[in-house]
């Protein structure tokens, strides 16, 4: 984890109350997808921590939704601000396991780090597939992003105007061909994946955090090996040390 | 040339600044930021004789200038803290630690004091009287100054460390309990802890806090500490160690005009992870500002006579 400083570049919408951000800085404290920044925002005692989507050297995306003060003011921001960012925290997605055939489950905003994941197995020589589930067709995002790299999507909408009706799990293909999953995305759903889904699982938690890097035990979890903080053991977590 | 050195109960401190209780964890995580020494001591993570979990999240809401947090004295156990915390801490940090503990009875308190007792590194015991007392009806020990004054008595009978009482700023007299805990034997006190506090979630129309209600700390209750502990430096003549909502070199002045001998840093740690450092390195631009050669001189300088 490092301090720096990073330029904000880039702010476009994907929908009407998600955006992605470009940033330029330091990513050299980025190992892995599935870590996260600690943005400072003037106005906010508390720093906004939001997964990385992607990155390559010297510059990263953010995705980010307006749920709150620190997103609104996140999403109001002119490209050339600076913004103080503590820069990789926490353990992301392990690619060790090296599946040949990963599924990724992406629910709403969790969709934003499964698209560096994809990126990275790609490199890895995997074929990974993806199911996003979303609330609505109009907030559905990054659906051609995945596309442009390869990878199948399926896409679920609670509302059924696109996609199955429904969340990501009945979306799934029918016998889904899968080795390992990865899921990101509200907790119901990620509690329902890993009961739904056989075999082995990565799922990345989201929670409320006072620092981000392990001071504070704000963001603690039980896990089948005791007490883990989400921020620093997490956010990712294999799915049979999970206690829902 | 300033002079930052401040002493506690025998024990010089290259400056006041002490990150406290809660905010520092047992100083691992930051000891992989800065070099940790730099500080003058902190305070560690509230122990407890048992291993606690804590409450369930969410555990952090924010406020303006601050945040509410209700983790619920979560800790490994005292004895985890002695086989494992402190070894590690041997490495990374060179000067006496504050050692924090926290109990739900009088006996608990006395028996995880004692431990902590035989540990080298522990320059200090600072005991949380704010936890609630399952024996006494649920009420904080830190609520009265007779159940003050017995965690006190309880703890000075078991250590030859000094030991400072951490009061709650959830009283009507805080005067009176810091006086309890010097006739009880107290070698100092520490003020204040978090004010007890509550968000409510607009959208759930529910608290946000799994707890309900947690402790605001930050900016917001620096004048809260300032009045408190210029209070109960009225009140007693044993050393202060002043906190809440400091976050400059500017609050920690403030704090010692008022009566701090030392100045704790909480919820600033949090926010910005190098805040203690920075406020160290502008300590002597401040003092410089405001004509004070050495910090010791200025403690209860704003009381009169």
């Amino acid at each position: 984890m490092k301090q720096g400083v990073y330029t904000l570049t880039h702010s476009r919408a994907l929908t009407r109350d998600v955006r992605e951000l470009r940033f330029e800085g330091d990513t050299g404290p980025l190992t892995a997808p599935g870590q996260f920044v600690n943005i400072r925002l003037d106005g906010c005692f508390l720093r906004r921590p939001i997964s990385v989507c992607d990155w390559e050297k010297g510059s990263l995306v953010l995705i980010i939704k307006v749920v709150g003060r620190g997103t609104a003011a996140l999403a109001g921001l002119r490209p050339g601000t600076k913004l103080d960012l503590l820069c990789g925290l926490g353990n992301g997605f392990t690619l060790a396991h090296c599946p040949a055939r990963p599924l990724l489950l992406g629910g709403g905003l969790g969709a934003a780090p499964l698209y560096g994941l994809a990126k990275a197995l790609l490199r890895q020589g995997a074929e990974p597939a993806a199911v996003l589930g979303f609330g609505s067709r109009a907030d559905v995002f990054y659906e051609q992003e995945f596309r442009a790299l390869g990878v199948p999507v399926h896409i679920a909408t609670l509302d059924g105007s696109a996609g199955v009706p429904g969340t990501v799990l009945d979306a799934l293909p029918p016998q889904p061909q899968y080795d390992l999953f990865y899921a990101c995305g509200p907790q119901p759903m990620l509690k329902a994946a890993c009961g739904a889904l056989p075999g082995p699982g990565f799922v990345s938690l989201e929670e409320r955090m006072g620092c981000g890097f392990g001071a504070c035990m704000g963001c603690s979890c039980q896990t089948t090996a005791g007490s883990k903080r989400v921020c620093r053991e997490g956010p990712v977590f294999a799915k049979e040390e999970l206690v829902w | 040339m300033v002079d930052t050195r401040v002493r506690l109960s025998g024990i010089w401190l290259d400056n006041p600044v002490i990150p406290a209780s809660g905010a520092f964890g047992y100083g691992q995580e930051f000891a992989e930021l800065y070099d940790i020494n730099c500080l003058g001591s902190f305070s560690f993570k509230g122990t407890t004789l048992e291993p606690r979990f804590g409450n369930p999240t969410p555990r952090i809401a924010e406020a303006s200038a601050g945040m509410l947090n209700a983790v619920g004295l979560q800790n490994p156990g005292v004895h985890q803290v002695i086989a494992q915390e402190l070894p590690r801490l041997r490495q990374v940090f060179h000067k006496p630690v504050m050692a924090n503990v926290s109990g739900f009875s009088v006996q608990d308190y006395a028996r995880t004091c004692a431990l902590l007792d035989k540990e080298e590194q522990v320059g200090w015991l600072e005991v949380n009287i704010s936890c609630p007392n399952v024996h006494g009806g649920g009420m904080s020990f830190g609520s009265s100054p007779a159940s003050a004054a017995e965690v006190t008595r309880a703890v000075k009978a078991v250590t030859a460390k000094p030991v400072y009482m951490k009061l709650s700023p959830n009283v009507a007299d805080i005067a009176a309990i810091a006086q309890a805990c010097e006739q009880a034997g107290a070698d100092g006190i520490s003020l204040i802890n978090t004010l007890l506090a509550m968000r409510i979630d607009l959208k759930t129309r529910r608290p946000i806090l799994a707890n309900g209600t947690g402790g605001l700390s930050g900016p917001a209750i620096l004048p809260v500490a300032v009045r408190m502990v210029y209070q109960a430096y009225e009140a007693v003549s044993i050393p202060i160690i002043g906190m809440g909502g400091v976050s400059s070199a500017e609050d920690v002045l403030e704090l010692m005009l008022a009566g701090a001998t030392a100045v704790g840093v909480g919820a600033a740690n949090l926010a910005d992870p190098f805040a203690c450092p920075k406020i160290i390195a502008d300590l002597p631009r401040a003092m410089r500002r405001y004509g004070i050669r050495d910090l010791k001189e200025i403690i209860g300088g704003a009381h009169h006579g």
